[in-house]
């Protein structure tokens, strides 16, 4: 028998609520197989199955909450004989859709005490949007009795989880910092002409490149990409790049785009674009919450020159990308030219490596950017 | 298509990406970034939102002729016409 508990999901989230079981007893299910939703502070994520087996028993009941490491499930083992004993046949709960809801229109549902799942959506898949909340609002109550106004603040919560995250990274990591001006005039210029023969869906954003960038650096400093955990750093095999990402209602996420040293530029725009994209619909998997081995900010064309990282623990390093501006650049031959330039910043857990290995990535990391169409090509 | 055709496409590519925006709010004649809080991949996504509605073709040596959503507007009139 296998004790199936709710895994960490990340740094930032000690319980979860179980929304919904996606799996029921004597299913077989697969390693990787999402058996469950679970809600955290900060997002509705899909638990995956970290083995494969047969569901013996589910533990955890829907609206349960409970901290991490909570056994939810007793599989079996493949093969393994179960007994006929009396489990109590648990029905798995009906699948109910996860709804998009506005963050506007929950907001404004929170503020006028109406019940999102009496509200009937008209957006694009049925999603609930601030018009639909307000038709709500207009109708008179039902004399039923009111239903208790418990739905948690969610933007409070996830300020909370990022307190946490945040006030422990800077409580155990002595960070330090590095910068490099990198110049991005030959990145931009392949993009662009890469982008010209591209179809729209399959143009490139600069993100894509600085990603890719980071994770072929990466494979030569591994005390960067890691886990530091019971006083020690193991440095992880795979490089999944956490990827900050910013929520239209406030608070971020960083889940991780798996394996991006394996991944060419095209193929981690896509993933990028895929990551986003469930991100904000609140759709994203266990593995994504807790398996990046280092962070990446990109402030992207409307942030700051540069950024200076707070270490999401227990990863070990954080890289920012600033604002890409025109800036004056001095060239060999002493003349001086306006070329677009970002700002890259390395912040790193010094237990784990020196300001020296980390300015030595920055500068590796600025000569890929030289040659971008050799990005391309690289697959590890 | 009429004017008012593409400008509900618009305004309703902009709120699948942007769901807490104002219709009513927004200024056509100012610049769209400054009012709606897009990044890169956000207006990556609103052209191709545009694009597959609309089935026009914008090259990226245009985004930079379409700041405001008036210009939006006029841009995707034109391509429509042409």
């Amino acid at each position: 028998m296998i004790e199936f508990k709710l895994p960490s999901l990340g740094a930032d989230m000690d319980d979860g609520t179980l929304l919904e079981w996606k799996v029921g007893v004597g299913d077989t299910v697969t390693k990787g197989q999402v058996i469950a939703v679970v809600d955290t502070a900060k997002a509705a994520v899909d638990v995956e199955c970290w083995t494969p087996g047969t569901v013996h028993e589910l533990v955890a009941e829907v609206g349960q909450k409970m901290p991490v490491g909570t056994v939810m499930a007793i599989l079996s083992e493949s093969g393994e004989k179960v007994g006929a004993c009396g489990t109590a046949a648990v029905s798995p709960a009906a699948p109910t859709a996860r709804r998009m809801i506005s963050p506007a229109a929950r907001k404004h549902a929170e503020k006028r005490g109406i019940d999102l799942d009496a509200v009937v959506g008209s957006g694009p898949n049925g999603a609930v949007t601030l018009d639909d909340v307000e038709n709500a609002a207009a109708q008179p109550a039902p004399v039923t009795a009111p239903k208790p106004a418990a739905t948690p603040d969610k933007s409070a919560e996830m300020r909370k989880a990022i307190a946490a995250a945040m006030a422990r990274s800077k409580r155990e990591i002595p960070h330090y910092y590095v910068a490099e001006e990198i110049s991005l005039a030959k990145a931009l210029a392949w993009l662009q002409a890469e982008n010209l023969r591209r179809p729209m869906a399959e143009r490139l954003l600069p993100a894509a490149v600085l990603l890719k960038a980071v994770a072929v650096a990466l494979a030569h400093y591994p005390e960067l990409n890691g886990f530091f955990r019971d006083g020690s750093f193991a440095p992880a095999a795979k490089i999944n790049l956490g990827v900050a990402i910013s929520l239209r209602q406030g608070g971020l996420i960083a889940p991780a785009l798996l394996d991006a040293g394996a991944r060419n530029v095209t193929q981690i725009m896509q993933g990028l674009m895929n990551l986003v994209k469930r991100t904000r619909a609140g759709s994203l998997k266990s593995s994504e919450m807790s398996e990046a081995t280092i962070t990446v900010t990109n402030l992207g064309d409307q942030g700051s020159q540069l950024v200076f990282g707070v270490i999401y623990p227990p990863q070990v390093a954080l890289v920012g990308f600033g604002r890409v501006a025109e800036r004056p650049w001095g060239d060999a031959e002493g003349g001086l030219k306006a070329l677009p330039v970002v700002t890259a910043t390395l912040a790193a857990d010094h237990r784990v490596s020196d300001g020296h290995r980390g300015a030595l990535f920055l500068r590796e990391l600025a000569e890929l950017l030289q040659h971008p169409e050799e990005l391309e090509g690289l697959e590890k | 298509m009429n004017e008012a055709d593409i400008r509900a496409v618009a305004l309703e590519t902009l709120l699948a990406i942007a769901p807490e925006v104002e219709a009513d709010e927004l200024r056509g004649d100012k610049p769209l970034r400054n009012q709606v809080d897009l990044d890169s991949m956000d207006w990556l996504n609103f052209l191709l939102g545009l694009h597959e509605k609309l089935k026009v073709e914008i090259p990226e040596a245009d985004y930079a002729k379409l700041v405001t959503l008036d210009d939006v507007m006029g841009y995707l009139a034109k391509k429509l016409e042409g």
